[in-house]
């Protein structure tokens, strides 16, 4: 590097050089580091952007048509196949859905419901997963065996079962999915949470917060769960995908989201029979906003795995 | 190992009461029962239909009876909405179904995955390697529901060669297409799972010894490094397991099959809580059962696990 420097003006730059490097060799932060890795991976990075503008779609893409969600062009009803394909001419410009209401604005509301799913449903996971997981981790003993043997049963009861019934018993609604979702998306969170909290556990600043009298409950909060966080980050990103193909799931089998809410799996139902009248917008749209999502999340998640846990490079 | 099998059952079946109680629970509080139609039916009738069904009893001798039936006479009782037909008829007729496009799914997703996955770590970085990574990363983002309709729109609408829906006895060109979408991404997670695992014990010092000695690929990675690689996989099955179980009800209501799927979500349109409740039972404890048989056979293949 000095070599290089020697042909240029000899006297200023090299002093420049010097402070250049001082200021390279300055501490960073591993989350700095895990910035700068993640940000160098272009698949995470697109996705992010792709991301964006699915979210940015979802809450102002009803300000792009004039059009709502509910209203029914007679003139199209029964003639979707002729009258209804999507164009730019009539703003209309994912077409008409079967029951001759507007796509694009079925779509952007299936975009906000699907999100909304995701991220609340990924929330609560992580919420009540962490707390759980960290409180048993850190207590250990006798209440951790007890609390993760719990968390062994409830894992083993196949949850779509659970969640169906809840579905049918307390009626097909959008707050019961998230309780259902709710109930069950936890238990994985808790127990990577308590795997984490077990090392974390016995590092000397544990030992030392201990030693000076700190109470259980603020070394969780202080100290162990702060140190969860990049564990907890990739885990909730994963999570969220998971949550919208459960939801997705639930709705396509029409016990999900009811009329006239709707959601991605609502929709590619809707798009799934309808396609033998060869409407085929109506599933392709939908399809195309799933795919790209999930797929956008998965390597949002993956490249957050990259950045935060270095010891798998 | 007699005392890691003995513990495992001891879970198996608190889990299994655990889900019959839920599940039995959870109708009995929800609101409306089976008989409240439109029309309501006079109290003096009512009372007599659920005499009939038992639902005058309290919850916890149904549960008992209903236990009893189920284990002794394998009985799952009376539907409430089809009155000339059984649970266990409809069983009869959906099971068959369901088990047959269900096993080849589960068997096509691991020997194909599982092959896909340990070419792809042999020959990493090759054509093979890249095609195998492609697929799989593809393959997570097409659950069935997403598989099926492309797989109608491209094989029966655009070219015609199989059939929509419909089972016809089980024939193969109406089994195909059930089973590609049951399977994919299972087999892709399978296959990632596979290969992940695979280059990370060739990378192992055992792995190295192998070579140092001179043992051929051939040995190496079928007599040393395969059951190492297996051990992801089989911790996988169980979810995968789950996964089919739940995803034949898509497969049931997309391709009309006529699988036990069908008969769930049905019964969950018609609050017929007697089909659920023994299909959840049945289903459910395959599935339980299943997660056992793959804990065992972890454990005897890894002993540290048994500890």
């Amino acid at each position: 590097m000095s070599n290089g420097l020697t042909t240029l003006n000899p006297q200023q730059p090299k002093t420049a050089a010097m402070a250049e490097r001082m200021a390279e060799v300055k501490g960073r932060s591993l989350w700095a580091d895990a910035r700068a890795r993640f940000l160098r991976n272009k698949a995470a990075m697109i996705s992010v952007v792709v991301l964006g503008a699915v979210f940015v779609f979802a809450f102002l893409g009803h300000l792009l048509t004039p059009y709502d969600n509910e209203t029914i062009d007679w003139n199209v009803l029964g003639k979707v196949k002729e009258l209804g394909k999507p164009s730019l001419e009539n703003g209309h410009y994912f077409g008409y859905d079967d029951s001759g209401r507007d796509l694009f604005a079925r779509v952007v509301q299936g975009t906000q419901v699907s999100l909304m799913v995701g991220v609340i449903g990924a929330a609560i996971a992580v919420i009540v997963g962490t707390i759980y997981g960290a409180v048993a981790g850190y207590l250990g003993g006798r209440i951790d065996s007890v609390m993760m043997r719990f968390v062994d049963i409830a894992m083993s009861v196949p949850y779509m079962f659970v969640l169906i019934l809840l579905l049918v018993v307390f009626g097909r609604s959008i707050e019961m999915i998230f309780v259902g979702i709710g109930l069950t998306a936890w238990l994985d969170m808790s127990r990577i949470v308590r795997g984490q909290t077990l090392s974390i556990k016995n590092k000397e600043f544990i030992e030392a917060a201990v030693a000076t009298g700190v109470p259980s409950f603020t070394i969780i909060r202080r100290h162990v769960v702060p140190n969860l966080l990049g564990v907890v980050v990739v885990y909730a990103t994963l999570l969220v995908p998971q949550m919208i193909l459960t939801e997705s799931f639930i709705s396509f089998l029409g016990l999900g989201v009811q009329e006239p809410l709707t959601s991605w799996g609502a929709l590619i139902s809707e798009g799934t029979s309808t396609m033998n009248y060869g409407t085929l917008w109506q599933l392709f749209f939908p399809l195309a906003f799933f795919v790209v999502t999930i797929f956008a999340f998965f390597f949002i998640g993956d490249g957050l795995r990259d950045a935060l846990d270095p010891k798998d490079r | 190992m007699l005392s890691f099998i003995i513990r495992r059952v001891a879970i198996a079946i608190p889990t299994l009461l655990l889900l019959l109680i839920i599940s039995f629970w959870l109708m009995q509080t929800a609101p409306g029962g089976p008989f409240n139609s439109e029309r309501p039916l006079p109290p003096q009738v009512l009372a007599n239909i659920e005499a009939k069904y038992g639902l005058d009893q309290p919850m916890w001798k149904q549960l008992i009876d209903y236990l009893k039936g189920i284990v002794t006479q394998f009985d799952f009782g009376p539907s409430y909405k089809y009155k000339d037909r059984s649970v266990n008829d409809i069983i009869a007729q959906g099971f068959p179904v369901t088990l047959k496009y269900g096993v080849i799914s589960f068997v096509l997703a691991i020997v194909v995955g599982g092959a896909l996955g340990i070419a792809a770590a042999i020959r990493q970085n090759s054509w093979l390697d890249y095609f195998a990574v492609g697929i799989t990363i593809g393959a997570q983002v097409l659950p069935n529901f997403v598989m099926a309709p492309i797989l109608i729109l491209v094989f029966t609408l655009w070219l015609g060669w199989l059939p929509g829906g419909g089972w016809n006895g089980g024939q193969w060109d109406h089994v195909i297409m059930p089973v590609i979408a049951l399977s994919t991404s299972y087999m892709a997670s399978i296959a990632r799972l596979t290969r992940s695992s695979m280059l990370e014990v060739l990378r192992s010092n055992f792995i190295r010894t192998a070579r140092a000695k001179g043992l051929p690929d051939r040995v190496i990675i079928w007599r040393h490094a395969l059951k190492p690689t297996i051990l992801p996989v089989v911790s996988y099955l169980g979810p995968a397991f789950v996964g089919m179980v739940t995803g034949s009800f898509i497969i049931d209501s997309i391709f009309s099959t006529g699988g036990v799927g069908y008969f769930y979500v049905n019964a969950a349109f018609n609050r017929d809580y007697a089909v659920m409740m023994g299909l959840t039972f049945l289903l459910g404890s395959m599935t339980i059962l299943f997660n056992m048989v793959v804990d065992i056979l972890y454990a005897w293949i890894d002993p540290k696990i048994r500890l």
